[in-house]
């Protein structure tokens, strides 16, 4: 058994390669096989503490499980589907240990004990019966993120082209964004309680600030190190200023501004949390703090699941963005 | 009317310079790179500017291109100031200097979209990528091109624009060898199908014996005018021409390099 896993791991990526066409697919089964240890475990042993969702999480772990079976054999007939799922084959077998070992070492004998760890039975108890609440809070965090992170990337950018391309803008600019720049979201607080007419305007310039500087910072960074070489070309060739500033100055700094922008998007997550202690409602950052305070830590570590897969989905739509405008870097990095 | 306009030889332009001296500050220490330079250069001839390396030739061109005014002198042309920057003369450096974001065809683009003639002068582009050879590669971007490609992208984006004077800062430099000699052919060849003016910067004394009506020789920096040669013979020159070889022998001591050479 441990030479085959190990050979297993080990030929992860030739596998991959050479397996959609072999017939059955041996990583699949592997992991049906661990996801099944995962239900017998979570169903057979008993929980020393009450977490909830016990049988539900044996009849998930039971489905992956199945699946995992069925995909075993049909994998090879999914195109490209099939063959990512093949290359994190040895993540899917991992994946289920992981949940069996969670489950033994929470609920079933309780060295990680209540309310500090929580078994993922926990956190599904929380999804099944805090769901709507959930579901609120991200819609909630939905409207603050987005509206905080594009005002902060638009002005972010137009603030940064402006400070790159003129230099009486940089004289007066620059000294302030630098002094700006390294001040913690948290220290505005007290100053945005009495500029803003609502708590909720004053959440949304918190998350705009977090996201707009490192892109201003960038993009002005960008703009200044263009190749002058590139502006007479342009200018022998007949462009006025709008043209250099729209055809050429942004566009040769745009992978900087890609730069600033995943700074943002990470900054801005960062932020959500503080900006969501400004007397709101709902909120994923709310939630997090309301379910501190009660030691509520499943709940805590649910939504914290829930933040870090949109965080992740949102950094790979960036980076899909990105490779559609900057698909003519390739070859150059 | 388009197509008159394409077929028609472009219309090119006279050159003067105007005793023209010119300085750069650096770090608060003035640096004189031109002293006192006049010349003459008539519609459609081809002059190459001769000398040693930062002698201030480019600075020459980049007056000529108006990206730059001079200290004291005028630079005219047909006995119009030259004061901003024009795409009837366009100057073409020894960095091909495409816009790694645009493909070939996106920037030779570039001239037509500044001035807003892109819709009605498109045609123009498939033109002039025919007449560079780089038909095939409209759609490649400038890192996927060779160092011989890209200098003839970046001619055909000169010359989609029609320029009446064509301003070479050693355009083929940085190419290697073979290439060179093969460009150099074709750059002649555009020359006279073209028919613009050609001012040409070059410390390759072969080349501009190759290439030029007249070879005017500067000085070290700053740059004066120490010599000047007509070359009669007609094209295509051969390098082992014998007068062509008295003319470089005679040229090389001028630049101070005669031994041996």
């Amino acid at each position: 058994m441990s030479t085959a896993v190990e050979e297993t791991f080990g030929g992860a990526g030739r596998r991959s390669l050479a397996l959609p066409f072999s017939g059955i697919w041996r990583n699949g089964l592997f992991a049906a096989g661990t996801w099944s240890l995962a239900a017998v475990l979570t169903y057979g042993l008993p929980d020393v503490i009450t977490w909830g969702a016990t049988e539900l999480f044996a009849a998930v772990t039971l489905a992956g499980a199945g699946i995992f079976l069925v995909l075993s054999v049909t994998v090879h007939r999914l195109g490209g589907v099939g063959r990512t799922l093949v290359h994190y084959g040895p993540w899917f077998i991992v994946l289920g240990l992981w949940l069996a070992a969670w489950e033994v070492l929470t609920a079933k004998l309780g060295w990680l004990p209540k309310p500090f760890f929580s078994p993922p039975q926990g956190l599904l108890h929380v999804y099944v019966t805090d769901w709507e609440r959930l579901l609120i809070c991200i819609a909630y965090t939905g409207r603050l993120w987005g509206l905080g992170f594009f005002s902060g990337i638009l002005v972010g950018f137009a603030g940064g082209v402006a400070l790159g391309w003129s230099k009486r803008f940089a004289y007066w600019g620059m000294p302030l964004l630098k002094l700006i720049g390294p001040v913690p979201a948290s220290a505005w607080i007290p100053c945005t309680f009495f500029i803003f007419p609502s708590t909720f305007h004053a959440s949304v310039f918190l998350v705009a600030l977090a996201s707009g500087i490192p892109v201003a910072i960038l993009t002005a960074a960008g703009v200044s190190q263009v190749n002058r070489s590139f502006y007479d070309v342009a200018r022998t060739l007949g462009a006025d200023n709008r043209f250099l500033v729209l055809k050429v100055a942004i566009p040769a700094s745009l992978p900087n501004v890609f730069v600033g922008l995943f700074m943002g998007l990470y900054y801005s997550f960062a932020v959500l949390v503080v900006a969501e202690m400004l007397g709101a409602k709902f909120g994923l950052g709310w939630y997090l703090q309301f379910n501190t305070a009660y030691s509520a830590y499943a709940n805590v570590y649910a939504a914290l699941i829930v933040m870090a897969l949109i965080c992740a989905g949102l950094v790979r739509l960036l980076f899909l963005v990105r490779d559609e405008l900057l698909g003519w870097q390739k070859g150059i990095l | 009317m388009a197509l008159a306009l394409a077929e028609a030889p472009a219309a090119s332009i006279a050159l003067d310079v105007e005793g023209v001296s010119h300085r750069y500050e650096l770090d608060g220490k003035e640096l004189k790179v031109l002293d006192n330079v006049s010349l003459t250069i008539a519609p459609g001839e081809f002059v190459a500017l001769l000398g040693p390396s930062g002698c201030g030739k480019s600075t020459l061109l980049r007056l000529a291109a108006g990206l730059e005014t001079p200290t004291t002198g005028r630079v005219l042309e047909d006995g119009r100031p030259v004061t901003a920057p024009n795409p009837d003369r366009i100057l073409v450096f020894q960095d091909a200097t495409l816009f790694p974001w645009r493909t070939v065809r996106g920037n030779i683009a570039t001239g037509l979209e500044a001035r807003g003639l892109i819709r009605e002068r498109e045609y123009r582009i498939d033109e002039v990528l025919e007449l560079v050879k780089l038909e095939g590669f409209a759609d490649f971007y400038p890192h996927q091109l060779s160092g011989g490609m890209a200098q003839r992208a970046a001619l055909a984006r000169a010359l989609v624009n029609d320029p009446k004077l064509l301003l070479l800062d050693e355009p083929f430099g940085k190419l290697d060898s073979l290439t060179r000699l093969r460009m150099q052919n074709e750059l002649l060849d555009l020359w006279k199908s073209a028919g613009f003016t050609a001012l040409l910067v070059t410390h390759d004394v072969e080349e501009a014996l190759l290439l030029a009506d007249r070879v005017i020789v500067l000085s070290d920096r700053p740059a004066a005018i120490v010599a000047e040669v007509r070359v009669d013979r007609p094209h295509p020159r051969r390098r082992d021409d014998a007068s062509l070889i008295a003319l470089r022998r005679s040229l090389l001591e001028t630049l101070g390099i005669a031994h041996d050479v």
